[in-house]
């Protein structure tokens, strides 16, 4: 009896101290990757990694400002089309959600976050540069739009479903018509929590590299105009991190400290923005 | 349009009436243009199958079924055989799988029955910094720090201990499949740690007090009472994070060495589906080529999209099964 008991203590142990190990293994490769890109990524950065343009190949020096800007335009754009498509279909998602139809996108949606996010730029591919005979930032745009979609549906429709009946019934009770309730009551309250979901799928969108090989390609000058080839920050990393430069590996690696910079910045500021107004996590 | 009228006693304009309009006018057009976007989805998943499939067109009337069965990928004699990319992408995937379900199962566990309250929070947001660091970065990361440190001392331990497997033989290059299949797990575990998490704090309390009342131990009332409540929801967490191994692009590309062979050893090159795509795709030669690596996309999708739909549904079940409690 007694036999028994210890060793049933014995495997509680075990499997728990087991549990705690899987928990910290699975941070040692993010600890180990943070400390890398800030170890080695800092010496590179300096105002010329900011501000002039890539050298020619075999020269050391330049920097990345293409590269920059080009990710910030290509986000915003996605943006543009993303966050209001996405936010409109999570509305209907959230009112409309218990229909054959609305289980039909909801499923839709979260099958569509799976899809690999290079098949998104092959897609984007057939139907935009092929068209447009060229790489082109929008068709980039377009792809990381498509990417961030689903994403700002769900979770607009999740926190839509999380505000009170009883506060889209006051207005309705006040003659308020049911669009202006949905916008100005009930998305409005529940704010933050969108807010949050966008940032997420931003934060996830700019550090996206397989949808642009093949959409916005790259650029080695200053490319504003969205009609022709954008460089980005991950699609230079990339090429950087391949080529055989010694240079050119420490650039990709200050590049990846700005990029996880901007990256977790986005991740933190939203949790923040939650827990604040929502108590949530 | 002011907010104070009722819409019971607005008159329809003829406009509305033209467009089969009933009720506020504001209302109808909102409902309709937020169905569009509902609608542009759909209609969007469904396009990309099509577009796919449609590039793929020319390489499947030619090689028919053996595109997937042929072994020589050969663009400059226009021969195209995607076995290497299935077998790289396969392998690599489960690979990651063998290394990633125990850790993340043993994350999800520790997370939702085990650890202290006051950790969850700030320990379930660092699993999710993991799956925020961009693809690219853990690539990088992979050359300069992962590879060389497999070639100098892991290969060469591994090729020590259990040397006498087909697995562990060969040259110690660092970059090849074992580096891909770690760089995978480590993409896959806040995947499928997460997704695990949601469904074990899905099981009715009612269950584990039932099991801990009895007598059992904290490990004990998980494996009888929790565990299998959450079982068809695990496998669903353990499929999502199958489908996003294999669509996995970059981090896998920098470090698997690409090279088109299919070799039993564990530390020789190998290349992946998605890995093609991006190297080659850009600088195909030739309708034939494109379009080959057309079809190895549309192979992709196809499969993950499959995954998902499972994956979804068995999560599914766990989450809407009715309350235990109640029981």
């Amino acid at each position: 009896m007694r036999d028994r008991f210890f060793r049933r203590r014995l495997v509680d142990r075990t499997v728990r101290g087991a549990c705690l190990l899987a928990m910290l293994l699975a941070l040692v490769p993010l600890v180990s990757v943070l400390w890398f890109v800030t170890l080695r990524g800092i010496g590179g950065l300096s105002w010329s990694f900011f501000s002039e343009l890539p050298r020619p190949v075999g020269e050391t020096g330049g920097g990345m400002a293409n590269a920059l800007l080009g990710t910030l335009e290509l986000v915003g754009l996605a943006c543009l089309f993303g966050i209001p498509a996405g936010v409109l279909a999570g509305i209907h998602l959230s009112t409309f959600g218990h229909s054959r139809f609305g289980r039909f996108v909801r499923f839709a949606a979260d099958v569509m976050s799976g899809v690999p996010s290079i098949a998104v730029g092959l897609f984007v591919y057939a139907v935009v540069v092929t068209t447009s005979r060229s790489f082109s930032g929008f068709a980039g745009a377009i792809a990381l739009a498509i990417l961030m979609l689903p994403t700002v549906a769900r979770t607009t429709e999740e926190l839509l479903k999380l505000v009170p009946e009883a506060l889209r019934e006051a207005a309705l009770g006040l003659g308020v018509p049911k669009w202006r309730t949905t916008l100005f009551v009930v998305l409005r309250t529940a704010a933050p929590g969108v807010v949050t979901g966008i940032m997420l799928a931003v934060a996830r969108a700019s550090g996206e590299t397989a949808p642009l090989l093949f959409t916005a390609f790259n650029n080695r000058f200053w490319s504003t105009d969205p009609s022709e080839p954008m460089a980005s920050l991950p699609v230079t990393i990339y090429a950087y991190a391949v080529s055989p430069y010694e240079d050119w590996h420490r650039q990709a690696w200050a590049a990846a400290l700005v990029l996880v910079a901007l990256v977790l910045v986005l991740n933190v500021l939203a949790r923040f923005v939650v827990r604040r107004r929502w108590g949530l996590g | 349009m002011d907010g104070t009228a009722s819409p019971l006693i607005r008159a329809r304009s003829p406009v509305a009436r033209l467009l089969g309009i009933k009720g506020n006018p504001g209302d109808a057009l909102f409902d309709r243009l937020t169905g569009f976007f509902a609608l542009f989805l759909v209609v969007l998943l469904a396009a990309m199958a099509v577009a796919m499939a449609k590039s793929a067109m020319p390489t499947f009337r030619t090689f028919g079924f053996g595109f997937v069965t042929g072994a020589i990928w050969d663009p400059l004699r226009q021969t195209f055989g995607a076995l290497p990319f299935v077998y790289g992408t396969v392998v690599s995937s489960v690979l990651a799988l063998v290394l990633a379900v125990p850790v993340s199962l043993g994350v999800a566990i520790y997370l939702s029955e085990l650890a202290p309250l006051r950790l969850r929070q700030p320990l379930g947001f660092l699993v999710e910094l993991l799956a925020a660091v961009p693809s690219v970065v853990y690539g990088l990361w992979g050359v300069f720090v992962l590879a060389p440190w497999l070639r100098s001392s892991v290969e060469p331990a591994l090729a020590r201990t259990l040397g006498f497997l087909p697995l562990f033989q060969g040259p110690h290059q660092g970059f090849g499949m074992l580096a891909g299949g770690i760089v995978l797990a480590i993409m896959v575990v806040p995947t499928v740690s997460s997704v695990s998490r949601e469904v074990l704090s899905a099981v009715p309390h009612s269950l584990r007090e039932g099991a801990l009342a009895l007598g059992a131990t904290r490990w004990e009332a998980v494996r009888l009472a929790v565990l299998p409540y959450a079982r068809s929801g695990l496998v669903g967490a353990v499929l999502l994070g199958l489908g996003r191994a294999l669509g996995e692009t970059m981090a896998v590309t920098m470090v698997i060495g690409n090279r088109a062979e299919i070799s039993s050893s564990l530390f020789a090159p190998s290349y992946t589906m998605a890995s093609v795509l991006a190297n080659e795709f850009t600088e195909a030669t030739g309708e034939l080529h494109l379009s080959a690596l057309a079809e190895i996309g549309f192979l992709l999708f196809v499969v993950t999209v499959l995954l998902n739909v499972i994956a979804r549904l068995l999560v599914g079940k766990t989450r809407r099964e009715p309350d235990g409690g109640r029981a």
